[in-house]
């Protein structure tokens, strides 16, 4: 039985600790607290949380860069522990800095990677060709990378984890810094790949709509351990009904009250000037929401209903809301689509 | 599923020389397009050998200096060839801190490069740049008037010795850098060691005119070692049994702090 499932699961984190010294006058940091999920094979999983919340860590302890105080971890079926020799066989790593070779060419880069795999020149060098070709580095191919543009450096480092076909595929933070069209490239690129090639791929992100796109189940991480997961729809649906939002003219703290007692709304909060709530049947419920602010003296500037989003979730489960995703990354989702 | 694996992407099973062979390549390439350490770490002995050679030309004829024998220029020779190995590979731990900062290392490490093909590597990269500038110093040597009776092979024999120190030293560079991840701790360490080790050898004065304590302390100096096989290898009547031993001892050194500095990788984990 246990085989069966390890057979479908690529990954696979149980309790993971792990305890950073931050210097002798500073207490350590608790980067994990006893962090668990697993992913099936062939299969995208998002981790999505604030900065410092410990996604770069689960990913390097998962990529045997570093290793946990306590807890186990398995990738493609093999123990991280134990055998993390034969778990760098099956995985390419892209860590969130860039981890090219400036002083190198992309396809100095890109052979030497091959070769570590155990790839033929042969072979290293067409894989290298066609990755380069595919991520639009033809013209750039044989410059040093110090001369390289960040987001083409980017796109190499993303090149280089997947030279060697690897059955399981880290990306922290795969497209910060590119531009609305590499991302929506990019984007295409992971979901075909993780559905061509039957490869497993950990994706952390900071973009809620590039996890929505992209993840077929994420988790969301916060002060070290994971705080929901499931699919996209699932984390969604959790939240029963409508998101309403009330923009005040000016801040009142009697607003919050006043919706309180409206019948039909619920999860009212304050920040600002804005009100959030949240309805089963957002169209009824806004206009005795706005009779009654009206009748307090409270004015209101504008109110918008929506259905819940992965913005949502994602503050509800760590308090604090993601910056929105800015109208350019919304294009890079739509030409992606 | 490894085996389907391997076998679609054409791999073959890679043994630890050739991964150390890859990254030796990479790092003889960069070398190759920015030689200017290479050529810079060549000034300050040159102008050793030149100057010291014409100052302390009569240092020789001092009772007691026991290594008289062709002057100054073939006395100093070894002994300027070995601080320049000395102090190169004290630097040797600065690749690895910048492969750090510019997340490379994080990358090999994720990579089927075992830890010791890592160390391999860039102990053997720093160990053909001593061979290149110990020939340069040699040839300049030659050209400046020095003669040395042991020939070819006594110069070979002398490459060899700087070889193995550099091979000693900057395993122990790799090793600090390491461990500190700090540029400003390893220049302090290696100025705190290379200095003294200079000094406590026969690098550029007989021993026999240095007072007891040295001496005792010079016969477990590696530098001292190379140094005296060196300079019996380059001599008229060598006495081959100093020139084995002085290299047996260094290539055991080498394969301890190689073994050790492997070791550090492991720390280089648990704090990242
Ligand atoms: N090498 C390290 N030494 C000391 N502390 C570290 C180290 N790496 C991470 N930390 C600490 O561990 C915590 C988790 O860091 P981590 O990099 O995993 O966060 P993250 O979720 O990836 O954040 P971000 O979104 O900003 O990338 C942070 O408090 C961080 O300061
Ligand atoms: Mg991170």
């Amino acid at each position: 039985m246990v085989a069966v499932r390890r057979a479908q699961t690529a990954l696979e984190a149980v309790d993971l600790v792990k305890t950073y010294s931050a210097g002798r006058n500073n207490p350590p940091v608790r980067a994990l607290r006893g962090l668990s999920f697993s992913a099936a094979k062939g299969t995208v999983f998002g981790l999505l949380g604030p900065n410092g919340a410990g996604k770069s860590t689960t990913v390097k302890i998962l990529s045997t860069l570093s290793v946990a105080d306590s807890g186990s971890a398995h990738v493609a079926g093999v123990d991280v522990t134990a055998k993390p020799h034969r778990v760098r066989r099956a995985i390419g790593f892209v860590a969130q800095k860039p981890g090219t070779d400036p002083m190198a060419t992309a396809t100095e880069n890109l052979l030497l990677a091959g070769r570590l795999h155990g790839m033929s020149r042969h072979d290293a060098t067409a894989r290298a060709r066609e990755l380069i070709d595919r991520f639009g580095l033809a013209e750039a191919a044989n410059r040093l990378v110090s001369t390289y543009s960040g987001g083409m450096a980017r796109k190499l480092d993303v090149a280089l984890g997947l030279m060697h076909r690897p059955q399981v595929l880290f990306l922290d933070e795969p497209t910060t810094g590119l531009d609305p069209q590499a991302r929506s490239e990019m984007w295409h690129e992971i979901a075909r790949m993780a559905a061509d090639e039957q490869m497993t791929v950990l994706l952390t992100t900071h973009y809620l709509d590039e996890a929505d796109h992209l993840a077929d189940r994420l988790a969301i991480v916060d002060h070290g351990t994971v705080v929901a997961t499931g699919t996209p729809e699932e984390l969604k649906s959790e939240l029963r009904g409508d998101a309403v939002q009330i923009e005040l003219a000016e801040a009142d703290d009697r607003a919050a009250a006043v919706l309180r007692r409206v019948h039909g709304l619920r999860e009212i909060t304050m920040d600002g000037c804005t009100v959030r709530g949240r309805t089963d049947d957002g169209a009824r419920a806004l206009p005795p929401a706005l009779a009654a602010l009206d009748e307090a003296g409270i004015a209101v500037a504008s109110a918008t209903l929506a259905r819940p989003s992965l913005d949502d979730v994602y503050l509800r489960h760590t308090g604090h809301a993601l910056q929105a995703p800015g109208g350019e990354d919304l294009k890079a989702l739509e030409a992606a689509k | 599923m490894t085996t389907a694996h391997t076998e679609s992407t054409g791999a073959r099973p890679l043994t630890l020389i050739a991964h150390t062979a890859f990254l030796t390549g990479r790092l003889m390439r960069t070398l190759w397009r920015t030689p200017t350490f290479l050529i810079v770490g060549l000034v300050q002995p040159v102008i050793w050998l030149l100057l010291f050679s014409r100052l302390f030309r009569s240092v020789v004829d001092l009772p007691g200096f026991t290594h008289g024998d062709g002057g100054f220029l073939r006395f100093l020779t070894p002994g300027v060839v070995m601080m320049t190995a000395l102090f190169a590979s004290a630097w040797a731990g600065t690749t690895y801190l910048q492969d750090i900062d510019r997340g490379v290392m994080d990358r090999l490490l994720t990579s089927p490069a075992s830890r010791a093909a890592m160390m391999c590597a860039t102990m053997a990269h720093q160990a053909i740049q001593t061979v290149i500038q110990s020939l340069v110093i040699v040839v300049i040597a030659l050209i400046a008037g020095a003669t040395f009776p042991g020939g070819p092979a006594g110069v070979a024999l002398t490459v060899l010795a700087a070889a193995l120190l550099t091979l000693i030293f900057s395993a122990l560079s790799n090793a600090v850098a390491l461990l500190t991840r700090q540029q400003a701790t390893l220049i302090a360490i290696s100025q705190f060691t290379t200095l003294p080790l200079m000094f406590l050898s026969s690098a550029v004065m007989d021993l026999q005119l240095a007072p007891g304590w040295v001496r005792s302390v010079a016969a477990y100096n590696p530098v001292e070692w190379a140094v005296v096989a060196a300079r019996e290898a380059m001599a008229a009547h060598t006495d081959w049994s100093v020139v084995g031993t002085r290299l047996g001892v260094l290539a055991a050194a080498v394969a301890v702090m190689g073994f050790l500095a492997t070791r550090a990788f492991r720390a280089y984990r648990k704090s990242t």
